[in-house]
């Protein structure tokens, strides 16, 4: 649990931010430049805030009323940076044991071994930081950073440097420690995909001020918050369970309230929960079933509302018993289909739309 | 007529006391003082920096010549040390040793400076945020990354000591066996008359001592530049 109530001026920038965060992962989201790795070092000591109140489980970290303002080392946070930041001139296993010596007799978040087989590094131990790839490199940061018995990690956008493939083995083991390891994780990026596959709730911040702060799908289906989401990036995000997988066809069957999705290249394995993001692009509307399609996903449900947008598009808000999605279409589609709340409509998504990196472990 | 003789191997001895003692009791204040310069900012501060470089610039005699009036019997800090302490500098090999530290601290100080600008301080508030109060930090990261800077600075700085001449034989005169080092015994040679023969052989060993230092530091740099850069040795 960590509450943040900060304003704090560093140069031009000004920052007034307050928010709080349950267990899991909560992701700071925001463009570069919203301040979001300024929140991190605010959190961590690194920075000095000018008022406010910074708790992280109860535990007053910074209160400019009460005086408190603990130095870094007294923190308790583990911070992973964006460029790893391992010391150069000591081995992996110095690396990883260099915040335990202060913590040892603290209780142990987890133990050595364990954060060797969870983030798959104990072949790496006897080297040197300047040997590792920048994948292995973040991953020793990872666990430096837990072996110091943290209270609050903070990932400060730990795939930036990273190419694809890279991209994806940081996340796999990042979603191990979220459901490995309990400790609050606050994840920074500014890619919407990462969010979307890691985090329960999500921060949404602009230009030092925070616009909003919820469940990741509530966020993502709020369409005042779309200019920030990106423009073209915002939609739904849908949880569903893996039903099938067709080998044959490459597809796999995805089952949720609202029914079910054909989804090419999926990972995971039947039975298992997942994320999908559906940008609301790639939805379309049509208002009687249509026959003789190429598009493989065609699911009913009602009109909830039209956002009131400028330009020739708009957002509309759909309900799939109980799961919302959003579909873009033109302003001109909506009124020449009549869309108004309440009407029974049919969403149509293809299949390919849905890229590898829109689904992620639930 | 390769082997040395006992005054020749006086003098090499005392030279090699003389010019470790000045590195070791510099190398402290040249830290601090680097630290000092790199990290802080107070007026003042171009003042400071001035003054610990003033010795490269002024004429040797004029440092050893202030040394004499400040660590002098009747000197104000002389007096005080010799009272309070019972050390004494002036015509002592220890005042030689001083002589040679205040010539060299300039060369040390730069050094070290210069690899305290370069250390990315972002591994220093990573050592904190794990756990790590400030001096542990400065013990277990910063320093161990300005190693490479220290040695540079110490090898400097040693050899400064070796050829020092001009505050030495100012401050502490040039007495056989307590302060005349290489180069003031090589002086007193060429003083002499047939003394030529003696200073030559003294020069070639000077030349020989100073290359030494030189090899064995490069190999020291370059071991503790890779460590510090983080490759496997």
């Amino acid at each position: 649990m960590l509450e943040f109530d900060v304003r704090c001026r560093v140069g031009g920038f000004a920052l007034d931010a307050a928010f709080a965060t349950g267990g899991g992962v909560t992701a700071l989201f925001g463009r570069s430049g919203a301040g979001k790795t300024t929140v991190l070092n605010l959190i961590a000591g690194l920075a000095r805030p000018q008022s406010g109140r910074i708790t992280v489980e109860k535990r007053k970290l910074y209160d400019s009323t009460a005086g408190i303002d603990l130095p870094p080392h007294a923190r308790r946070v583990g911070y992973v940076f964006q460029e790893g930041r391992l010391l150069p001139h000591l081995t992996v296993r110095h690396n990883l044991l260099y915040g335990n010596f202060f913590n040892r007799k603290k209780n142990q978040v987890v133990a050595f071994e364990q954060v060797t087989e969870l983030l798959g590094i104990g072949h790496l131990l006897e080297r040197r930081p300047g040997a590792l790839s920048g994948g292995e490199k973040q991953r020793v940061a990872i666990g430096r950073a837990l072996l110091a018995n943290p209270e609050v990690l903070l990932l400060d956008e730990p795939l930036a440097s990273l190419d694809a493939p890279r991209k994806a083995e940081i996340l796999y083991y990042v979603e191990r420690l979220r459901d490995e390891v309990r400790i609050p994780i606050v994840y920074v990026s500014h890619s919407l995909d990462e969010v979307v596959r890691l985090s329960n709730s999500m921060v949404l911040m602009s230009d030092g001020r925070v616009l909003g702060t919820g469940d990741v799908r509530e966020m993502m289906s709020r369409v005042e918050l779309r200019p920030y989401l990106g423009r073209h990036e915002g939609g739904a995000v849908i949880e569903a369970r893996v039903a099938g997988q067709d080998l044959k066809s490459g597809l796999a069957r995805l089952e949720f309230g609202g029914g079910a999705l054909e989804i090419p290249d999926v990972e995971a394995l039947l039975g298992e929960q997942v994320r999908i993001r559906v940008r609301a692009r790639d939805v379309s509307i049509a208002i009687t079933r249509p026959a003789g399609l190429s598009i493989r996903n065609v699911l009913a449900g009602t009109v909830v509302d039209l956002a009131d947008d400028e330009g020739s598009s708009l957002d509309v808000r759909l309900d799939l018993h109980g799961t919302a999605l959003l579909a873009r279409i033109t302003r001109k589609s909506a009124s020449e289909l009549g869309l108004r709340p309440g009407l029974p409509v049919f969403a149509l998504i293809k299949a390919v739309s849905i890229d590898r990196r829109s689904v992620g472990y639930a | 007529m390769w082997s040395l003789s006992p005054a020749e191997t006086t003098a090499l001895l005392l030279s090699l006391k003389v010019a470790f003692w000045s590195v070791a009791a510099s190398l402290p204040v040249a830290v601090a003082l680097a630290w000092i310069l790199s990290r802080l900012s107070f007026p003042g501060k171009s003042l400071l920096d001035a003054v610990v470089h003033l010795p490269l610039v002024l004429p040797p005699v004029v440092v050893g010549y202030f040394l004499l009036l400040a660590f002098g019997r009747r000197g104000a800090i002389g007096a005080f040390l010799e009272e309070t302490l019972g050390i004494t500098f002036i015509f002592r090999w220890t005042g030689a040793a001083l002589a040679c530290a205040v010539m060299g601290l300039p060369l040390l100080v730069r050094a070290v400076r210069q690899s305290l600008d370069a250390v990315d301080r972002g591994l220093e508030a990573a050592a904190a945020t794990l756990g790590a109060p400030p001096l542990w930090v400065f013990a277990t990261v910063t320093l161990p990354l300005i190693l490479p800077g220290i040695l540079t600075g110490m090898l400097l700085s040693f050899a400064r000591s070796l050829g020092e001449f001009g505050a030495t034989i100012t401050f502490v005169s040039n007495i056989p066996g307590e302060t005349q080092t290489l180069p003031l015994a090589i002086y007193a040679f060429t003083q002499v008359p047939g003394g030529d023969g003696q200073a030559l052989r003294l020069c070639i060993l000077s030349i020989v001592l100073s290359l030494a230092a030189l090899m064995a530091s490069e190999v020291l740099v370059r071991r503790a530049t890779v460590r510090a850069a983080g490759r496997d040795a």
